[in-house]
Protein backbone atom coordinates (compact mmCIF):
# COMPACT_ATOMS: atom_id res chain seq x y z
CA UNK A 1 0.00 0.00 0.00
CA UNK A 2 1.34 3.35 -0.59
CA UNK A 3 0.51 6.09 1.13
CA UNK A 4 -0.78 9.61 -0.52
CA UNK A 5 -1.21 12.76 1.04
CA UNK A 6 -3.89 15.34 -0.22
CA UNK A 7 -3.74 19.19 0.39
CA UNK A 8 -6.40 22.46 -0.27
CA UNK A 9 -8.61 21.74 -3.11
CA UNK A 10 -7.88 17.86 -3.41
CA UNK A 11 -8.61 17.39 -0.31
CA UNK A 12 -11.66 19.19 -0.13
CA UNK A 13 -12.97 17.57 -3.54
CA UNK A 14 -12.02 14.15 -2.27
CA UNK A 15 -12.95 14.51 1.21
CA UNK A 16 -10.09 13.02 2.23
CA UNK A 17 -6.25 13.93 3.98
CA UNK A 18 -4.78 10.96 2.98
CA UNK A 19 -5.87 7.82 1.09
CA UNK A 20 -3.90 4.23 0.92
CA UNK A 21 -3.97 3.09 -2.37
CA UNK A 22 -2.86 -0.58 -3.78
CA UNK A 23 0.00 0.75 -6.06
CA UNK A 24 2.32 -2.04 -6.65
CA UNK A 25 5.29 -0.45 -8.35
CA UNK A 26 5.76 2.12 -11.14
CA UNK A 27 6.38 5.61 -11.93
CA UNK A 28 4.86 8.93 -10.51
CA UNK A 29 2.57 9.38 -14.01
CA UNK A 30 1.71 6.06 -13.55
CA UNK A 31 0.34 6.78 -10.21
CA UNK A 32 -1.72 9.93 -11.87
CA UNK A 33 -2.93 7.68 -14.00
CA UNK A 34 -4.71 5.42 -11.66
CA UNK A 35 -5.86 8.06 -9.55
CA UNK A 36 -7.14 10.20 -12.24
CA UNK A 37 -9.68 6.89 -13.26
CA UNK A 38 -10.32 6.19 -9.85
CA UNK A 39 -11.63 9.91 -9.07
CA UNK A 40 -12.29 11.40 -12.41
CA UNK A 41 -10.38 14.95 -10.87
CA UNK A 42 -7.68 16.76 -12.93
CA UNK A 43 -6.12 17.82 -10.56
CA UNK A 44 -4.52 14.47 -10.08
CA UNK A 45 -2.84 15.22 -13.89
CA UNK A 46 -1.92 18.80 -12.90
CA UNK A 47 -0.97 19.04 -9.40
CA UNK A 48 2.93 18.70 -8.22
CA UNK A 49 3.64 15.71 -6.63
CA UNK A 50 6.18 15.71 -4.16
CA UNK A 51 8.26 12.27 -2.58
CA UNK A 52 9.16 11.93 0.64
CA UNK A 53 8.78 15.54 0.96
CA UNK A 54 10.70 16.87 -2.37
CA UNK A 55 9.20 17.60 -5.75
CA UNK A 56 9.55 14.85 -7.95
CA UNK A 57 9.33 14.23 -11.52
CA UNK A 58 6.74 11.66 -13.30
CA UNK A 59 9.36 9.58 -14.61
CA UNK A 60 10.63 9.37 -10.67
CA UNK A 61 9.80 5.56 -9.53
CA UNK A 62 7.62 5.48 -6.48
CA UNK A 63 9.41 2.43 -4.15
CA UNK A 64 7.80 0.98 -0.79
CA UNK A 65 7.26 3.06 2.03
CA UNK A 66 7.29 6.32 0.01
CA UNK A 67 5.22 8.97 0.96
CA UNK A 68 3.96 10.23 -1.94
CA UNK A 69 1.60 13.94 -1.60
CA UNK A 70 -0.19 15.97 -4.08
CA UNK A 71 0.90 19.35 -4.07
CA UNK A 72 -1.70 22.15 -5.84
CA UNK A 73 -0.56 25.47 -6.89
CA UNK A 74 1.08 26.72 -3.97
CA UNK A 75 -0.34 30.26 -2.27
CA UNK A 76 1.66 31.15 0.81
CA UNK A 77 2.92 34.65 1.54
CA UNK B 1 20.25 26.73 18.35
CA UNK B 2 16.36 26.73 17.76
CA UNK B 3 14.88 27.11 14.02
CA UNK B 4 15.65 29.27 11.45
CA UNK B 5 12.55 28.06 9.44
CA UNK B 6 9.45 27.40 10.68
CA UNK B 7 5.68 26.94 10.33
CA UNK B 8 3.71 27.89 13.59
CA UNK B 9 0.01 27.75 14.24
CA UNK B 10 -0.03 30.74 17.14
CA UNK B 11 0.87 34.54 16.37
CA UNK B 12 4.69 34.99 15.11
CA UNK B 13 6.85 37.00 17.22
CA UNK B 14 8.59 39.67 14.81
CA UNK B 15 11.44 40.28 17.27
CA UNK B 16 11.65 36.96 17.56
CA UNK B 17 12.68 36.33 14.17
CA UNK B 18 14.42 39.80 13.69
CA UNK B 19 16.82 38.24 16.67
CA UNK B 20 17.59 35.13 15.14
CA UNK B 21 19.47 37.04 12.08
CA UNK B 22 20.50 40.07 14.42
CA UNK B 23 24.81 39.86 14.75
CA UNK B 24 27.64 42.01 15.03
CA UNK B 25 28.48 42.04 11.52
CA UNK B 26 25.47 43.24 10.39
CA UNK B 27 24.96 46.54 8.98
CA UNK B 28 21.39 46.23 7.70
CA UNK B 29 18.24 44.19 9.04
CA UNK B 30 15.42 43.83 6.24
CA UNK B 31 11.98 42.53 7.76
CA UNK B 32 8.87 42.23 5.35
CA UNK B 33 6.06 41.35 7.17
CA UNK B 34 3.33 39.60 5.11
CA UNK B 35 -0.04 40.38 6.58
CA UNK B 36 -4.01 39.76 5.52
CA UNK B 37 -5.47 42.08 2.93
CA UNK B 38 -9.55 42.82 3.58
CA UNK B 39 -10.05 43.97 -0.05
CA UNK B 40 -8.56 42.57 -3.28
CA UNK B 41 -9.76 43.44 -6.09
CA UNK B 42 -12.94 44.84 -4.71
CA UNK B 43 -14.08 41.47 -3.10
CA UNK B 44 -14.07 42.00 0.78
CA UNK B 45 -12.02 38.84 2.53
CA UNK B 46 -13.74 38.08 5.87
CA UNK B 47 -10.66 35.94 6.80
CA UNK B 48 -7.80 33.74 5.60
CA UNK B 49 -7.26 30.14 6.68
CA UNK B 50 -4.18 28.80 5.72
CA UNK B 51 -2.80 25.24 5.40
CA UNK B 52 0.76 24.03 5.33
CA UNK B 53 2.73 20.26 4.62
CA UNK B 54 4.67 21.36 7.29
CA UNK B 55 7.39 19.22 7.21
CA UNK B 56 8.32 19.42 3.57
CA UNK B 57 7.07 23.74 3.90
CA UNK B 58 10.10 23.74 6.98
CA UNK B 59 12.67 22.09 4.47
CA UNK B 60 11.61 24.42 1.40
CA UNK B 61 12.04 27.49 3.36
CA UNK B 62 15.26 26.31 4.76
CA UNK B 63 16.28 25.79 0.83
CA UNK B 64 15.14 29.23 -0.14
CA UNK B 65 17.40 30.25 3.43
CA UNK B 66 20.47 28.30 1.45
CA UNK B 67 19.64 29.77 -2.11
CA UNK B 68 20.12 33.19 -0.32
CA UNK B 69 23.17 31.97 0.76
CA UNK B 70 24.95 31.33 -2.27
CA UNK B 71 23.45 34.78 -3.90
CA UNK B 72 24.64 36.73 -1.46
CA UNK B 73 27.19 34.68 0.73
CA UNK B 74 27.06 37.01 4.24
CA UNK B 75 23.33 37.18 4.43
CA UNK B 76 21.12 35.46 7.44
CA UNK B 77 17.83 34.78 7.20
CA UNK B 78 14.99 33.88 9.49
CA UNK B 79 11.72 33.08 7.84
CA UNK B 80 8.43 31.94 9.78
CA UNK B 81 5.18 31.74 8.46
CA UNK B 82 1.86 31.13 10.05
CA UNK B 83 -1.39 28.65 9.68
CA UNK B 84 -4.34 27.95 10.51
CA UNK B 85 -7.48 30.68 11.18
CA UNK B 86 -5.81 34.01 10.38
CA UNK B 87 -8.47 37.71 10.45
CA UNK B 88 -7.44 40.63 8.51
CA UNK B 89 -4.30 42.71 9.56
CA UNK B 90 -3.19 39.02 10.96
CA UNK B 91 0.61 38.98 10.05
CA UNK B 92 1.06 36.07 7.88
CA UNK B 93 5.01 35.56 7.14
CA UNK B 94 7.72 37.33 9.06
CA UNK B 95 11.19 37.19 6.87
CA UNK B 96 14.18 38.65 8.64
CA UNK B 97 17.21 39.18 6.61
CA UNK B 98 20.79 40.41 7.97
CA UNK B 99 23.79 41.62 6.09
CA UNK B 100 26.81 44.01 6.16
CA UNK B 101 25.26 46.39 3.88
CA UNK B 102 21.54 47.30 3.40
CA UNK B 103 21.48 46.74 -0.07
CA UNK B 104 21.99 43.22 -0.10
CA UNK B 105 19.13 42.77 2.59
CA UNK B 106 16.75 44.19 0.60
CA UNK B 107 17.00 42.24 -2.20
CA UNK B 108 17.43 38.97 -0.82
CA UNK B 109 14.26 39.51 1.04
CA UNK B 110 12.17 40.83 -1.80
CA UNK B 111 13.80 37.27 -3.07
CA UNK B 112 12.32 35.23 0.01
CA UNK B 113 9.08 35.96 -0.30
CA UNK B 114 8.64 35.98 -4.32
CA UNK B 115 10.21 31.83 -3.66
CA UNK B 116 7.81 31.46 -0.82
CA UNK B 117 4.91 31.84 -3.12
CA UNK B 118 6.39 29.28 -5.65
CA UNK B 119 8.10 26.20 -3.74
CA UNK B 120 6.76 26.12 -0.15
CA UNK B 121 3.50 24.05 -0.26
CA UNK B 122 1.58 26.33 2.10
CA UNK B 123 -2.10 27.07 0.58
CA UNK B 124 -4.32 30.01 1.11
CA UNK B 125 -8.44 29.80 1.58
CA UNK B 126 -9.84 32.77 1.19
CA UNK B 127 -13.58 33.45 2.98
CA UNK B 128 -15.66 36.11 1.17
CA UNK B 129 -18.89 37.15 2.03
CA UNK B 130 -20.23 35.24 -0.87
CA UNK B 131 -18.31 32.07 -0.74
CA UNK B 132 -15.16 30.49 -0.18
CA UNK B 133 -12.02 29.15 -2.31
CA UNK B 134 -8.72 27.44 -2.21
CA UNK B 135 -6.35 29.91 -3.98
CA UNK B 136 -3.22 28.81 -6.26
CA UNK B 137 -0.60 30.37 -8.34
CA UNK B 138 -0.89 34.05 -7.13
CA UNK B 139 2.06 34.91 -9.15
CA UNK B 140 -0.30 33.99 -12.26
CA UNK B 141 2.84 31.90 -13.80
CA UNK B 142 3.42 27.90 -13.30
CA UNK B 143 3.72 27.56 -9.30
CA UNK B 144 6.81 25.17 -9.85
CA UNK B 145 10.27 25.16 -10.54
CA UNK B 146 11.84 24.23 -13.57
CA UNK B 147 8.07 25.14 -14.55
CA UNK B 148 7.17 21.72 -14.75
CA UNK B 149 5.00 19.68 -14.80
CA UNK B 150 5.04 20.47 -18.01
CA UNK B 151 2.92 19.47 -21.08
CA UNK B 152 4.80 17.00 -22.56
CA UNK B 153 5.15 15.63 -18.96
CA UNK B 154 1.56 15.61 -18.33
CA UNK B 155 -0.90 12.70 -19.34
Amino acid sequence: MTKILLFAGLQEKTGEEAIELDFSKGSVKDLREQLLQEYQLEDFKTAMVAINEEFAANDRLIEQGDIVAFIPPVSGG
Amino acid sequence: MSKRFWITETPISIPEVVDIVSRREAGAINTFIGTVREFTKGKRTLYLEYQAYVPMAEKKLAQIGEEIKEKWPDAETAISHRIGHLDIKDIAVVIAVSTPHRADSYDASRYAIERIKEIVPIWKKEHWEDGEEWIGDQKETKAYPKGYPEESDQL
